[in-house]
């Protein structure tokens, strides 16, 4: 029995995408293919204890979602005259050949730049991730009805509006490979810093999903320079997840975790896809230099050992791509580093991000380094108004009341 | 095909420059030849609409618009499109011709 509910969740892990994403092309209705998707694995739990676990699952699966379908269509088309022709469109299944690709017009439907961005996420948690509308709504603290609303809101506006079910043309294809990984960024930092007092500070249930999207997304497009970055990017932060918080609950900074905590599996494979990256002598593009940036870190077994001058130089080539000021906060705390506090505290001046909690604590760990206490009080006190997550305000507090006493 | 409706936002009537409309025309052209064409054409000012209510025994004539609002529909195409990747690609080529921000709907399907 036990067996059988280990393999029911493993078979949903990797199966649910597929299964919507056949159903959605077979049908060309995405809101019945997650409604039948859904029924299928409803009925494997039933039978499967029983029956047995089927030699393949995923054709059972999908076999069985399509005949519900048909049931389903065959009701309405009595009752409406006009379903007729969508049950003799839907009529015959198709060989399981050109799921890949199924799956991947899933991911662009999604991510489709037509819909909200939260609708874009929740859509994808959903059709791709397969989570249920509460694991969603926990995963975000928002309201079930909210997402599901969001989610049906998205699903009707695919249908009436037309989104079509394939991968953009040629044209459109790299803005909407950028559109598609800011959605599984989002994922993964909302994971990675939960923005939310009320959360974890760290969801590694998050930043799990996002990687097992992302990791699928690159198995789908292997040749794109950018999901590629993306994975190691995430890969080589998620390496330190478990540095990053100190047993009190306070998080870690980069300088202070505990190198050996750090998992140097997904470094290695972070590494090995920085390496690829750079051997193609292709020009590479944000995330590729993000995840550059972490190959860096994570290459110096200390801190001390950091080369700070690649990380400069990778920042500044980070800056001609993206010039806004918070790369270029980035930028001025490897210059620390480098040049000093000094130096560092000066490129900081006239930035506009006095609304970013980042900002203020980076200045207060450049002026406390300067000994300018008060100023540097100041900063954290800025900083941990500005702050949502609880282990990063814990960490601040303690920081200011060891400044010593003005 | 599908087919949709491109509003034009504007905040004062008949106020295409003499470049916009001939960007306007030319636009309309390749519409035409590329079978995406349905209709298009400027609306008067919300000022001269008239709201009509006929549901009871006399029709009732209500002089302006049913809403007042600083932007309002200027003008409009209903275009012909295999689906919105097509219409967001055209309205974006509609925009840049008229000069003006643009909202796409679509037609529910007969």
């Amino acid at each position: 029995m036990t067996d059988v509910a280990e393999v029911i969740t493993r078979v949903h892990r990797e199966e649910w995408a597929r299964v919507v994403a056949t159903l959605a092309r077979r049908l060309g209705d995405l809101g019945l293919a997650e409604e039948m998707a859904a029924e299928a694995f409803a009925a494997a739990v039933e039978r499967w204890p029983a029956d047995g676990v089927p030699p393949n699952p995923g054709a059972w699966l999908t076999t069985t979602a399509h005949r519900k379908a048909i049931d389903r269509l065959r009701r309405e088309a009595r009752r409406e005259e006009k379903h007729r022709e969508a049950l003799m469109l839907s009529g015959s299944p198709e060989p399981l050949g050109v799921i890949d690709d199924d799956r991947l017009r899933l991911v662009f439907t999604c991510c489709h730049p037509a819909l909200a961005m939260q609708a874009r996420v929740a859509l994808t948690l959903r059709m791709v991730g397969g989570l249920t509308v509460p694991e969603i709504a926990r995963a975000f603290l928002v309201q079930e009805t909210a997402i599901g609303q969001r989610i049906t809101r998205a699903k009707a506006k695919i249908k009436v509006a037309r989104i079509p079910y394939r991968v953009p043309s040629r044209e459109d294809l790299p803005a909407r490979v950028t559109g598609v990984l800011a959605v599984l960024y989002l994922i993964f930092n909302e994971g990675y810093l939960a923005s939310n007092p009320g959360a974890e500070a760290v969801r590694s249930d998050l930043t799990a999903e996002a990687i097992r999207l992302t990791r699928l997304v690159r198995a789908l497009m292997p040749a794109d320079g950018e999901v590629a970055g993306l994975l190691a990017l995430m890969l080589l932060t998620e390496a330190r997840r478990i540095a990053r918080v100190s047993a009190s609950g306070e998080l870690v900074p980069l300088g202070e975790q505990d190198r050996g905590a750090w998992d140097r599996d997904l470094i290695a494979e972070g590494h090995a896809l920085v390496r690829a990256r750079l051997a193609s002598g292709q020009a590479p593009g944000r995330f590729q230099i993000q995840a550059a940036i972490n190959a860096v870190h994570t290459d110096a077994r200390d801190v001390r050992d950091t080369d700070w001058s690649q990380v400069v130089a990778l920042y500044d080539q980070l800056a001609r791509l993206d010039p806004s000021p918070i790369v270029r906060l980035n930028r001025a705390i490897a210059v620390a580093e480098l040049d000093g506090p000094e130096v560092a505290l000066a490129e900081l001046d006239g930035l506009p991000l006095d609304g970013y909690h980042p900002y203020h604590y980076t200045r207060a760990d450049l002026l406390r380094r300067l000994g300018r206490g008060e100023q540097a009080r100041a900063a954290y006190d800025r900083a941990i108004e500005l702050a949502g997550n609880t282990a990063e305000t814990a960490y601040l507090i303690r920081r200011r009341d060891q400044l010593p006493a003005p | 095909m599908a087919q949709y409706l491109i509003s034009v936002l504007d905040h004062a009537a008949n106020s295409a420059t003499a470049a916009e409309m001939a960007a306007i025309t030319a636009f309309n052209e390749q519409l035409i030849a590329n079978g995406h064409w349905v209709f298009a054409g400027g609306l008067g000012s919300p000022s001269t609409a008239t709201v009509i209510d006929g549901r009871g025994e006399e029709p009732m004539f209500t002089d302006g618009p049913y809403l007042e609002s600083k932007e309002y529909v200027g003008g409009l195409w209903i275009i012909e499109a295999a689906d919105l990747d097509v219409a967001l690609r055209l309205t974006a080529l509609a925009s840049k011709a008229c000069n003006r921000r643009l909202e796409l709907r679509p037609f529910m399907s007969v």
